[in-house]
């Protein structure tokens, strides 16, 4: 159902809701994935994104995302410079991904600490994303409410018990989704939740020993 | 939200109600929160559209490519036209200034796209300064404007990328249009003709912006795209129907879209872009990611 507060808005920083807004919200949901600011990134861009890019001001988005900016952060127009004083080392690079990728797709591998992470993202117009890949497994994250994404051993059970942790923390479920390659092969969970959870219950989730590891991306639309 | 404009037409007529209050109660509904929230949002994307006129009326922004700046001054400060000093010649620089803040990365509400993000806040605010219209009835009219926009989005498209500039600065202008004739006093039926009749004005019109930027020529299709909206407002507001169902209108430009070449809808593989100079100045001015 199409929002009257969708028509009027977002509230952006120019000049393109899918090269500027749904790039700086690609970076926003990537840096969940270690946890805050990485100081190292690798950003592989594809189609329109490599093409039209700096036009676009699509590396300072992606940068400023990275850092936290939030689309309408007019911070974004300095955040290349930004990133170098605050240590985020990052490199673009030119890539083509796989033929039916969306012509506006970025690859990110990213580092901060002791933590690494990869996910690839599309932005899909009207500054609507879509992350389609962390870690090497498919997922389909879109940013429009926070998400827990998780593998886990196929054991029964563990869609109940996972229910049960986030219903313990007061955190309403709005979508679940689960799938799997074969039987007894890794789950993949990417569940859409209504609340915004603590660390404590990434933590819990990612302390259940049939869980291989588990993330938390955050909301980024508006 | 309503899928056809002019059922919500109908139902505001039968109501005896502006069409503003019907789009808030309907989004109330639609989304469980209240009319006040609603209007408290639209207000917040009023200041920010408020905030980019006076940007760039006032500064002389120029694009990271440099294709596109400083016109909004131009109009300000130039010579005169025959327009001059009327709400014309304002709004049109108020189309420009905003284009110009979104092409140097600076703060726009994208309405209903970033593209054609000039249209609504330059008539809107333009009018409202020629007329002392106060910012409730500002916000009303945002709300009728997204109703619109709503119905296209629907029936139709807002990306240029699907239906050709037809799609932004051709709904921003009907957008605008209608919003403006509830903001002036017309009835929800006057709304439904000047959104049809600012519609027709732009059916056909393709995407074609040099190197795919959004500049050249997205910042004067801003202004075109305002002038069309005033001319739906001034026949609407003295009694002019257009025949053609307002509805039928925005069906008929998303077959356009749907059957306009894929070199028209922003691929930059035709029109403007694909020109002789627009194919030299993209490659002369297409700054590229610096890879390390």
């Amino acid at each position: 159902m199409v929002s009257l507060l969708d028509i009027i808005g977002p509230v952006m920083v120019g000049p393109s809701s899918s090269h500027t807004a749904g790039a700086c919200r690609l970076g926003l949901l990537a840096r969940c994935l270690v946890g805050g600011t990485p100081q190292r990134a690798r950003l592989e861009l594809h189609g329109s994104f490599a093409r039209t890019g700096e036009g676009h001001g699509t590396d300072k988005a992606l940068a400023g995302g990275l850092m936290g900016f939030r689309p309408d952060d007019e911070r974004l127009r300095e955040a290349l410079d930004i990133a170098e004083r605050e240590g985020l080392d990052y490199k673009f690079e030119k890539t083509t991904l796989a033929e039916d990728s969306h012509p506006n797709t970025v690859r990110l591998t990213l580092e901060r600490g002791d933590r690494q992470a990869t996910m690839t993202g599309s932005s899909l117009g009207a500054g609507r994303v879509l992350v389609t890949e962390i870690d090497g497994y498919p997922v389909e994250v879109t940013g429009n409410y926070h998400t827990i994404v998780l593998v886990a051993e196929d054991v029964k059970g563990s869609v109940a018990r996972i229910a049960t942790i986030l219903s313990e923390h007061s955190i309403n479920i709005a979508t679940l989704r689960l799938t799997r390659k074969e039987r007894g092969g890794d789950a993949f969970m990417v569940i859409e939740i209504d609340d915004l959870p603590g660390d404590e219950v990434r933590e819990e989730i990612r302390g259940l020993p049939w869980v291989r590891w588990a993330f938390r991306l955050d909301k980024v639309s508006a | 939200m309503y899928k056809a404009l002019g059922d919500a037409i109908r139902d505001a007529e039968a109501q005896k109600i502006p069409l503003s209050q019907l789009a808030l109660e309907t989004e109330a509904r639609d989304q469980g929160r209240s009319v006040d929230s609603i209007r408290a949002a639209l207000q917040r994307a009023l200041d920010v559209m408020r905030s980019a006129v006076a940007q760039g009326m006032t500064g002389d922004l120029y694009s990271a490519s440099g294709l596109v700046g400083g016109d909004a001054a131009k109009l300000r400060t130039g010579p005169d036209g025959p327009l001059a000093g009327t709400p014309f010649r304002d709004i049109l620089a108020r189309a420009l200034a905003v284009q110009e803040v979104n092409a140097a990365m600076g703060v726009i509400v994208a309405a209903p796209t970033a593209g054609g993000a000039g249209v609504l806040p330059a008539v809107l605010t333009g009018l409202a300064a020629a007329r002392n219209i106060d910012d409730e009835a500002l916000v009303s009219a945002l709300a009728v404007a997204g109703l619109i926009g709503a119905v296209i989005a629907e029936r139709a498209s807002l990306s240029g990328a699907e239906g050709g500039c037809q799609a932004e600065t051709g709904a921003a202008a009907a957008m605008a249009a209608g919003a403006a004739t509830e903001m002036l006093g017309g009835s929800p039926s006057q709304v439904g003709h000047a959104t049809a009749l600012a519609m027709q004005g732009t059916l056909g019109l393709v995407c074609d912006p040099l190197g795919g930027l959004v500049e050249l020529p997205c910042v004067f299709r801003n202004a075109t795209g305002s002038a069309i909206a005033l001319t739906g407002i001034e026949l609407a507001m003295a009694g002019v129907e257009f025949k053609i169902p307002v509805d039928e209108v925005i069906d008929v430009m998303g077959e356009i879209g749907r059957n306009m070449d894929v070199r028209y809808r922003e691929t930059a593989g035709g029109g403007l872009a694909a020109t002789p100079t627009g194919r030299r100045l993209a490659k002369e001015r297409l700054v590229q990611i610096k890879t390390k």
